[in-house]
């Protein structure tokens, strides 16, 4: 007995000499990753020279933190992590709850009734940000992921420039919105055709190509796109983008321009406000995506998108079993394409204003992250990955708390990318196979059984 | 025709600058099959510890000479970013390694977004211009060459027989070679397979580093968002020459870097970019694996 008392005792202790060794070589590393770039900083002076400033107190912040988290990681996270794995692994598998079996249900519920609560809580003025800054801003990103989860969950080809068809659908809607003054609802489904269109153009000579030679070239064909757009001044204005986007209408009916007669607010006798117009776009939005997610969801079970699968899972077998795969390819690239071209024009018609600032390759790497983050093909877990990235990222905004902690020069906003780097990786290290890690599969014998995500194949395309 | 000579002349030594970079990314390529986002990030990060580094001497020593002031940039920059891309490997890829194939990417993406927001955040978003290093041009037949273009030139070639003797004459270049063939085989044989790939990291990021460090001197400017688009270009030069081959790396480096200048120089520069990604995606539709590359042969 007291042997065994003896040997608990004595790892325990080494695991705690084990953790200071650890602290000290990550302080030590800590210190040599950041002493040039933390440890002085480059500054500009009155004559204009770069000078450096010294800032020895903030490298030593740095050096401390990651000691002083490597200590606490080795000496009691990481045991208290592998415990609780044997014991998860130990207990039996739970019946899903009520919330988890009706989650999609119980989703859509709340953000149809999001921006009621939200006026109801905040006020129309109040709610502005709430249904615009979050509700939005969260299913653009739902859309467009949606959309790419097609060609790369579905179909497994990596496209690195799926911001090129959001660029499509809302530069086919600000220029021929302005220069022919069509309607909304006239150009939504026109900029979802022409970025199909857009979608089989770049996806014929690609045919051939496979994996990081797919995504180089999809990457090389949205810069090629953003490009044009900057250098075709003649039509879309370069870099200053086109403004005064005319605003969408409720089907022709009521008008939300101030000036119009039939303006929503004077109609029904409202005091004006510009929420009236937001929240007519956050249904509008959610409308879209469902649409994705209906179409999608529907696809699965049609043969095309059952070609998509399995062309995923095998393309060698799949041609040998007769299915087309230049149709199947292009047919997948064409359907994402046209849901990037849906969301591009609503994004035209919600800012108001284009340029080709709002489509580079990060867009592309923020969309991707979201559809692999969410667990690619599962179209709850992306909408769930796109609430947590987007939404994170924007709460850091809202942080105003922070200024009292950090002083008043603290800006939040600046650390927005930087932590929404760092949260792709921890995400993708802690869930490699993404938030939803199981498969619903389409074809089954008898009963329905969910399929772990890692039997689902990537695509070599 | 002194013209188009000149062109050449400022292609290749742009050319030399992406092969470098280049490099970085073929080797992770061939040896772990993944694609370092990072590494165009990697490469601004040497150019800002080049900047730091030459900052410091100045004010430490007033003037040092140019020379040793360059060599001890060079020096400190590929110490700086092997350090970073060691344990940007250690702690982002080697977790994911065995996982899917895009979880690498994605942290990698993650990697890239960080690393420049973090120099940002430290370093401030503004332009960091110095004053020029090397001013001295010659003229050789009617052709202006700077000797910030020899520097360049000389040292990538200086740099690339060093490193084509490590990765064939050397046991760790044999280690590398064995481990891209075939991982399991290579750990088998008593290659210590993650040590292997660590160092293949490393050197990736100093020869990024030192590419860094001659943008620096070449453009006499640097900012944090510099690391897109030349890491951009250096993915597509390893592309077309065919990732994975180390010649073909700096035959798609040169091959861009001449495209761009002599489209600059004979069309407009505005599209220099756009006929830059064009080419690349003609020739891969004619050679789907890149000029150098071997087309993969797929076992059923």
């Amino acid at each position: 007995m007291a042997n065994i008392s003896n040997t608990t005792e004595s790892a325990s202790s080494n695991l705690m000499a084990r953790a200071l060794r650890e602290a000290f070589y990550a302080g030590l590393v800590a210190l040599g990753l950041f002493v040039l770039f933390v440890g002085l900083k480059t500054d500009q002076n009155i004559l204009n020279e770069l000078i450096l400033v010294q800032r020895w107190g903030l490298l030593a912040i740095f050096v401390a933190i990651a000691a002083v988290g490597r200590f606490l990681s080795v000496a009691f996270i990481r045991p208290y992590l592998e415990e609780r794995k044997a014991a998860k692994a130990a207990a039996p598998a739970q019946e899903a709850g009520f919330v988890a079996r009706n989650f999609s249900m119980i989703a859509v519920i709340v953000l149809l009734l999001y921006p009621p609560v939200m006026v109801y809580f905040f006020g129309f003025q109040g709610s502005l940000k709430w249904v615009d800054n979050f509700g939005i801003q969260i299913l653009i990103y739902v859309m467009l992921a949606w959309g790419l989860n097609i060609v790369v969950g579905l179909a497994g080809l990596l496209d690195l420039g799926y911001v090129a068809f959001y660029a499509v659908g809302a530069y086919s809607y600000a220029l021929l919105s302005s220069y022919f003054g069509l309607s909304f609802w006239l150009l939504l489904p026109m900029a979802g055709i022409f970025a199909a269109l857009w979608g089989i153009v770049l996806g014929f000579p690609v045919l051939r190509l496979k994996g990081d030679y797919l995504a180089i070239v999809t990457l090389a064909f949205g810069e090629i796109i953003r490009l044009v757009l900057i250098n075709w001044t003649a039509v879309t204005k370069g870099t200053f983008g086109i403004s005064g986007i005319a605003k969408a209408s409720v089907f022709g009916i009521w008008s939300f321009d101030v000036s119009a007669a039939n303006n929503f607010a004077k109609s029904f006798g409202l005091p004006m406000s510009s929420a009236y117009y937001k929240i007519f776009l956050f249904y509008l939005i959610l409308a879209l995506c469902l649409i994705t997610a209906l179409v999608t969801i529907r696809l699965r079970r049609m043969p095309i998108g059952r070609a998509w699968e399995a062309l995923r899972e095998d393309e060698i077998a799949c041609r040998s079993l007769g299915i087309n795969t230049v149709t199947t390819k292009l047919t997948a690239f064409a359907t994402g394409a046209m849901f990037g071209g849906f969301a591009g024009s609503f994004f035209a018609v919600r800012q108001g204003f284009v340029s080709p600032e709002s489509f580079v390759f990060l867009e592309s790497a923020i969309i991707l992250a979201i559809v692999v983050l969410g667990g690619m093909g599962s179209l709850i877990g992306i909408a769930v990955a796109a609430t947590v990235m987007i939404g994170g990222t924007e709460m850091l905004r809202e942080m105003e708390f922070l200024k009292h902690i950090f002083g008043p020069d603290f800006t939040p906003e600046l650390y927005r990318m930087l932590i929404f780097g760092l949260a792709m990786i921890v995400v993708m290290v802690w869930k490699p196979r993404g938030f939803v890690g199981s498969r619903e599969p389409t074809a089954f014998l008898r009963e329905r059984k969910s399929v772990s995500g890692s039997f689902t194949k990537e695509g070599h395309g | 025709m002194e013209y188009f000579v000149q062109q050449l002349v400022n292609g290749l030594t742009l050319g030399s600058i992406y092969g470098l970079i280049a490099i970085g990314y073929t080797m992770v390529y061939g040896i772990i099959g993944m694609v370092n986002f990072a590494h165009g990030d990697i490469f601004m990060l040497g150019g800002f510890a080049a900047l730091i580094v030459y900052l410091l001497l100045l004010s430490l020593f007033g003037g040092v000479p140019i020379a040793l002031a360059l060599f001890i940039m060079i020096i400190v920059a590929m110490l700086m970013t092997g350090l970073w891309n060691w344990v940007i490997e250690k702690m982002a890829y080697r977790p994911l390694r065995g996982s899917f194939r895009l979880a690498p990417l994605i942290t990698a993406i993650g990697m890239s977004i960080a690393l420049s927001n973090f120099i940002q955040v430290t370093q401030g978003p503004r332009n960091k211009p110095i004053p020029s290093m090397v001013s001295s041009v010659y003229d050789v037949f009617g052709i202006s060459i700077s000797l910030k273009q020899i520097i360049i030139v000389v040292v990538t070639a200086v740099l690339l027989t060093i490193f084509w003797y490590i990765v064939n004459h050397t046991p760790l270049g044999r280690a590398q070679r064995a481990t891209e063939q075939d991982r399991k085989m290579a750990a088998l044989l008593g290659i210590d397979v993650d040590k292997t790939i660590s160092i293949t990291f490393i050197m990736g990021a100093a020869l990024a580093a030192v590419a860094g460090t001659m943008y620096l001197m070449y453009y006499g400017v640097i900012v944090f968002t510099d690391g897109f688009t030349p890491g951009v270009k250096a993915f597509t030069a390893a592309v077309l020459g065919g990732i994975g081959s180390l010649p073909g790396a700096v035959l798609g480096g040169l091959m861009i870097g001449l495209i761009e200048s002599l489209w600059s120089a004979y069309f407009t520069i505005d599209y220099k970019d756009v006929a830059t990604f064009s080419i690349l995606a003609i020739v891969l539709i004619f050679k789907p694996s890149g000029i150098l590359g071997r087309p993969e042969v797929e076992k059923v």
